[in-house]
């Protein structure tokens, strides 16, 4: 295709201003219907794997108490 | 009668086996989508000779059409997963019926734009109150009101079986859109292909418009899939499955 001839494929005889926003139209809003749901796919699996950090620090937390009360058991154990 | 389809089906609607086949599909389905969407886009714009009465502003059709065709089809899908969602409560047929009204919102919002610019040189006119305008108008208002009625439940699932009661009653505009060419006086005009009978368009334009339809199909499979997974992980959050993609994700 020479220069020419690629101008007159973007003018569009005239009809550009009507062709080119359809076209763009069509592509822009098919390109958002497309992002959409891998954002919202990240972030559904962000919170995700945040509750189970906060699920495994009250766990966590839970379990503290207990092995310390089992260690200050066996030193009271040992002591005597 | 063969059995296993019923069976294979009902494994289907597993939301984690759901969630690998349309994982595994998603891609092919993308790729070939954008593969014949440039070939027709090609073939559209570049091959197919201008109109001897509209010059090049007729090459809208190419998107105009097929995405018009994808307004009813995505609109009838959604009617029969909100039937099945509210006769047998299947979650996957919910997902389905949700996961379809943007998609086909999309769709109807670019048939309504690009025919637009091309009536505003046809007819002289950006809108017109006309049968089919206006019943398409209404096929953007009803996908809008299926979204707004979803998201405005806390409980995603009523959320979901009562807008799935508002698409199947909407249901009944999809045959007005269609006929509305027959049926009423209007500016738009009549449809130039049919199944029955010979079609009133050249091979040369006639190629590139159905091999867009097929694109945009395969775009809507690819577009459908990739919102279901997402739905089935937020359904399904508090799942192990999810748990573990999740977990995964964050090595890969």
């Amino acid at each position: 295709m020479n220069g020419a001839s690629l101008s007159s494929f973007f003018a569009m005889g005239g009809y550009a201003v009507y062709v080119w926003p359809a076209y763009g139209v069509f592509i822009i809003v098919l390109l958002m219907d497309w992002l959409a749901p891998q954002f919202r796919r990240r972030r559904v699996l962000r919170e995700v794997r945040s509750r189970m950090a906060r699920q495994d620090g009250r766990k966590a937390r839970a379990s503290a108490p207990a092995s310390l009360e089992e260690e200050g058991r066996g030193e009271g154990l040992r002591l005597p | 009668m063969a059995n296993w389809i019923p069976l294979w089906l009902h494994k289907l609607s597993s939301p984690p086996v759901f969630y690998r086949f349309a994982g595994s599909l998603r891609p092919w389905a993308i790729t070939l989508a954008v593969l014949l969407g440039v070939i027709a886009l090609y073939g559209g714009l570049v091959l197919a000779p201008s109109d001897y009465q509209q010059g090049n502003d007729y090459r809208i059709i190419f998107i105009h059409v097929p995405c018009a065709w994808m307004s009813l089809f995505i609109y009838g899908v959604m009617g029969v997963a909100a039937f099945i969602a509210l006769v047998w409560r299947i979650k996957l047929a919910e997902v389905i019926a949700m996961a379809s009204a943007p998609i086909g919102a999309a769709f109807t919002f670019i048939t309504l734009v690009t025919g637009s610019l091309w009536g505003e040189r046809m007819w002289g006119t950006w809108w017109t109150w006309d049968a089919r305008l206006t019943s398409e108008l209404v096929l953007l208002f009803l996908y809008l009101g299926v979204i707004a009625l979803y998201h405005s439940f806390e409980d995603r699932r009523q959320g979901a079986r009562t807008a799935a009661f508002l698409a199947l009653i909407g249901i009944i505009n999809v045959p007005i859109v269609h006929f509305s060419v027959n049926w009423w006086n209007t500016l738009h005009q009549g449809s130039t292909i049919r199944l029955l009978g010979p079609s009133t368009i050249a091979t040369s334009m006639l190629w590139p418009l159905l091999t867009m339809m097929a694109a945009t199909k395969l775009y809507y499979i690819a577009s459908l899939f990739g919102r279901a997974r997402v739905d089935l992980l937020t359904l399904e959050s508090g799942k192990d499955w999810v748990r573990q993609i999740a977990q995964n994700e964050v090595r890969g």
